[in-house]
């Protein structure tokens, strides 16, 4: 990335900034693992039914700002969180809070496709089954809806059977979405999903997103500041785990407030 | 069912997507309680029977000192035929004047287990290399599933090998003085131990990763300096694990050592003789003693030393282990 | 040129080792076979030792041995499994956790003979004696019997079978179960539809060799149950009420024989070992034919399942 006028931001809908209410809402978050401090002091706001695009370095705590919303980030370690992450103004470090609930509220895309190494239509059945659905038209229904949200159903409808393992990249990473959408989630989360896939898969991703924008509430963490500009409506930018500045999409790739923030998207640093 | 769906993004949200779920979530809550409990109760249970190992085992060894001197584990004093004081270190708990010297029983131990691991180290390592860097997939398949059938050989069949085979061709062989001696027990118990090495030479060099073995070729070093320069050392405390995991599972071994090494408990260090090994001692003592007698905490004293030595001798493999990970980075 | 030539004879040195090793195998067997073959005849297997044991078969050893192996598994499979899905699914990773597993990996490598100790220590000697005292009315349980064999052995194969369940379940990708905990299941949905049904093959490869490693162990139960020669099969027939009729049942208070505690013996104490080692031959063919068996199925097994593992 040379300058800042090879990242074109989308045009601008309308202002981001306070007109939408906050869905996800971070008040003062330090987060820590054993030994290590990933966030200080995070407070941000996430607008509902908005992308909320998260960029930074690496190591900067972006990862585990958005596991910290669905608590993913404790899975298999100790961790120390302080401040509120809310979700529709319900803590949810709070005590007693359902960790089942929360994450069926909020889905989760990750860095590398994960899919079981089971066949297609039980990836996409696996979270409808577990919150309980067992009749047979229930679960035909709701994996044909998932896999057409994820825009895979034209590709896979005559080998549902066959092992999610056999698919490409790409069509592994959509099926993943397809399995977060089939629990019907307020909140997805992404974690750098196009990481490993190649520009053709990067675009059908990104235009999926564009889709979920209108019913779901996206964060999507990204290296890749032009996806963060195509795809986002608000940026925040994460440094040494502090926020260093969150606003309109066009005006951080425009007008930064902060010089920290032009050095980073004009690539002269991270 | 097309109709229903509009667009892509479809109308989940007006369609309850889990029937019943609020229902089903209850009652999974006091399933996942009891399916935590249970798993946790056997897991308490496992670790329970564990310790109770160790504490039970000390408890009876420890009880040896009551008796005993903590000096005549090493020697004691006996007077021989002109009763003139003399020191011995003997191992003989039945009699007038029973003596505990351990010193011939860790003799014997060590005179099995020290040679034995030194074969098995030869043939295993070499073993584990080939598997590893040299053998085609074919070869791989017919001697990665023979070293496995060799490593589930009881130990007693192995020790009836020796007994009735082996024994008869070493002394030919060497002409040894006695037909069943240490050298015997320390053959028989490297064919124990041979599976164990290979097995963990080759699963410690197959997990250096390629592009060590691709930079060294490419600096143009052949296979073999490949193996010796780059490949070995990088997997060098695996093999150490798998060296040490043998040599325990050497002082460790009964059946093999109380059929083949003639169980004669003597003060020697020449690997042709008859010895008796801890081990051996144990097992050969154990059924003759009445509970709670002096011999039999003694017993209990030789094998919590037993437990001590192939504890301590794990721990340092497994340490070896983990070390190998974090350099490697798995 | 030289160093062509020190690979050369290298190589050829590596390769002649591992054609020893196979070799080694090949003759231990074959002796083994050489020896027994010839024994082997249907009334072998399926008659009583006679004559001071230098004639007749050994049933009893092979009834005694699948009997004390089948309780061995009851006792220590279920637990062991259970366990290790414990520590590694529940227990996550405190100080005290990596304790307790590197104690369970250490106590997988501590010899077979001090397991014998703790059995005729701990079950014989003070439960048994204990059981009896409360009981009163003479000695039933604190003797060698089938159920402390048993029971010693399986505290033996206990950590061999958590540690082969936990290498198979932590085989298991984390972002499996990831993915998993994200779709909002819970632990135990997580482990019985994500991670058992990765880890059913490596588990099930596991169990089977720690099982024939305790059905070939001999150390153990030296002293905690087997005898010598028992002219009769451990049953007792319980009466069923109301009936008349009586059901033959295992005795798990009866002492057994045991194949390859019949080896040991016969080989080492019998008054005249020379004149019965055909039957020693036998019996062993006959203990390695039955540890092969279970080592075939769990070798083969895990080819299918790295396999598996390998197309992914």
């Amino acid at each position: 990335m040379k300058s800042s006028a090879m990242v074109t931001p989308r045009p601008a809908r309308e202002a981001v900034s306070n007109a939408s209410p906050a869905k996800v809402a971070f008040g003062g978050v330090s987060f820590s693992y054993p030994g290590r401090q990933a966030l200080s002091g995070v407070t941000l706001d996430v607008p509902e039914r908005r992308v909320t695009a998260i960029i930074g370095p690496s190591g900067c705590g972006k990862s585990t700002l958005i596991k910290s919303i669905n608590r993913i980030a404790e899975i298999g370690t100790e961790v120390k969180v302080e401040g509120r992450v809310t979700i529709d103004g319900q803590d949810v470090y709070a005590p007693g809070v359902d960790l089942v609930d929360l994450r069926r509220r909020v889905g989760m895309l990750f860095q590398k496709a994960n899919p079981f190494p089971k066949s297609i239509f039980e990836n996409v059945a696996f979270g409808p089954r577990i919150h309980g659905a067992s009749r047979a038209g229930d679960l035909d229904q709701a994996v044909e809806r998932s896999l057409r949200q994820a825009a895979l159903w034209d590709e896979v409808k005559d080998r549902l059977g066959t092992s999610a393992m056999e698919l490409s990249g790409g069509q592994q990473q959509r099926l993943c979405l397809a399995r977060v959408l089939a629990v019907d989630p307020e909140v997805i989360l992404m974690d750098e999903p196009c990481s490993a896939l190649d520009p053709i898969s990067t675009a059908r991703i990104e235009e999926l997103i564009e889709e979920l924008r209108e019913r779901y509430t996206v964060v999507i963490v990204t290296h890749n500041m032009q996806q963060a500009a195509r795809v986002s409506d608000r940026t925040a930018f994460l440094l040494n785990g502090q926020l260093v500045e969150v606003d309109d999409t066009e005006t951080i790739f425009t007008t930064p407030a902060d010089r920290r923030t032009e050095d980073y998207i004009t690539g002269r640093f991270g | 069912m097309d109709s229903r769906i509009e667009s892509k993004i479809g109308k989940a949200g007006t369609v309850p997507v889990v029937p019943g779920a609020v229902r089903r979530l209850r009652r999974g809550r006091w399933r996942e309680v009891f399916i935590e409990t249970f798993l946790r109760l056997n897991g308490f249970i496992a670790i329970a029977a564990i310790l109770l190992i160790f504490i039970f085992l000390f408890k009876e060894g420890i009880q040896a000192f009551r008796t005993i001197p903590a000096g005549h584990f090493l020697q004691s004093q006996e007077l021989d035929f002109d009763n003139v004081p003399q020191t011995v270190r003997l191992w003989q708990p039945v009699g007038q004047n029973p003596k505990y010297s351990l010193i011939p029983l860790l003799l014997g131990s060590f005179l099995v287990a020290l040679p034995g691991t030194l074969i098995a180290t030869i043939f295993g390592v070499a073993c584990g290399i080939y598997l590893a860097e040299i053998a085609g997939k074919r070869t791989r398949e017919v001697i990665k599933p023979a070293i496995e059938l060799l490593a589930g050989v009881p130990s007693v069949v192995i020790g009836f090998f020796c007994l009735a085979t082996l024994a008869t061709f070493v002394q030919d062989a060497l002409g040894t003085t006695f037909r069943l001696n240490a050298m015997v027990g320390a053959l028989g118990v490297s064919l124990v131990i041979v599976p164990v090495i290979a097995t963990m030479t080759d699963d410690a060099l197959r997990a250096v990763p390629g592009y060590l073995r691709e930079g060294a070729h490419a600096l143009g070093a052949n296979r073999w300096e490949t193996i010796t320069r780059v490949v070995v050392p990088a997997g060098a405390s695996g093999l150490v694990a798998a060296i040490l995991l043998g040599m325990g599972r050497a002082l460790g071994e009964t059946m093999i050592v109380l059929m083949a090494t003639g169980n004669a408990a003597q003060v020697t260090l020449n690997p042709f003789d008859s010895v008796r090994t801890m081990t051996a001692t144990i097992a050969a003592e154990l059924g003759a003693v009445p509970q709670g007698g002096e011999q039999y905490r003694a017993l209990f004293l030789v094998g919590s030393l037993l437990f001590v030595m192939t504890f301590l001798i794990n721990l340092v493999a497994e340490l070896a282990v983990a070390r190998m990970r974090r350099r490697l980075a798995l | 040129m030289k160093r062509r030539f020190v690979e050369t004879i290298a190589l050829a040195l590596l390769r002649g080792t591992a054609f020893a090793v196979l070799l080694a195998t090949i003759l231990l067997i074959g002796s083994i076979v050489r020896g027994g073959a010839g024994v082997i005849t249907w009334e072998f297997l399926s008659a009583t030792p006679t004559e001071g044991m230098t004639h007749g078969g050994i049933f009893p050893a092979i009834f005694g041995t699948i009997c004390i192996t089948l309780l061995m598994i009851v006792m220590a499979l279920p637990l062991g499994v259970c366990a290790a899905i414990y520590m590694v699914e529940y227990a996550g990773s405190s100080g005290l956790a990596r304790v307790i597993r590197a104690s369970v990996n250490n106590l997988a490598g501590v010899p077979s003979i001090v397991f014998g100790l703790f059995g005729v220590g701990f079950f014989i000697l003070f439960i048994g004696r204990s059981i009896d005292r409360v009981r009163g009315g003479g000695l039933l349980f604190g003797q060698p019997a089938m159920l402390w064999a048993a029971a010693t052995l399986a505290v033996l194969v206990l950590p061999v079978i958590i540690v082969n369940t936990a290498e198979a379940l932590t085989a298991v990708p984390r972002s499996h179960r990831e993915a998993s905990f994200a779709l909002g299941a819970t632990r135990w949905q997580t482990v019985r539809r994500v991670v058992l049904p990765q880890a059913r093959a490596g588990i099930l490869t596991g169990s089977i060799l720690s099982v024939s490693r305790g059905a070939g162990e001999t150390a153990p139960i030296l002293f905690t149950g087997c005898a010598y020669f028992l002219p009769r099969l451990p049953i007792v027939h319980l009466g069923v009420p109301f009936t008349g009729l009586s059901v033959p049942m295992v005795n798990p208070l009866d002492q057994f024989m045991e194949l390859s505690y019949h080896i040991f013996i016969m080989a080492t104490q019998s008054t005249d070992a020379a004149a019965t080692r055909p039957i020693q031959y036998g019996t062993t063919l006959i203990l390695v034919a039955l540890t092969f068996i279970l080592n075939l199925a769990a070798i083969s097994l895990r080819v299918r399942y790295r396999r598996g593992l390998e197309s992914r």
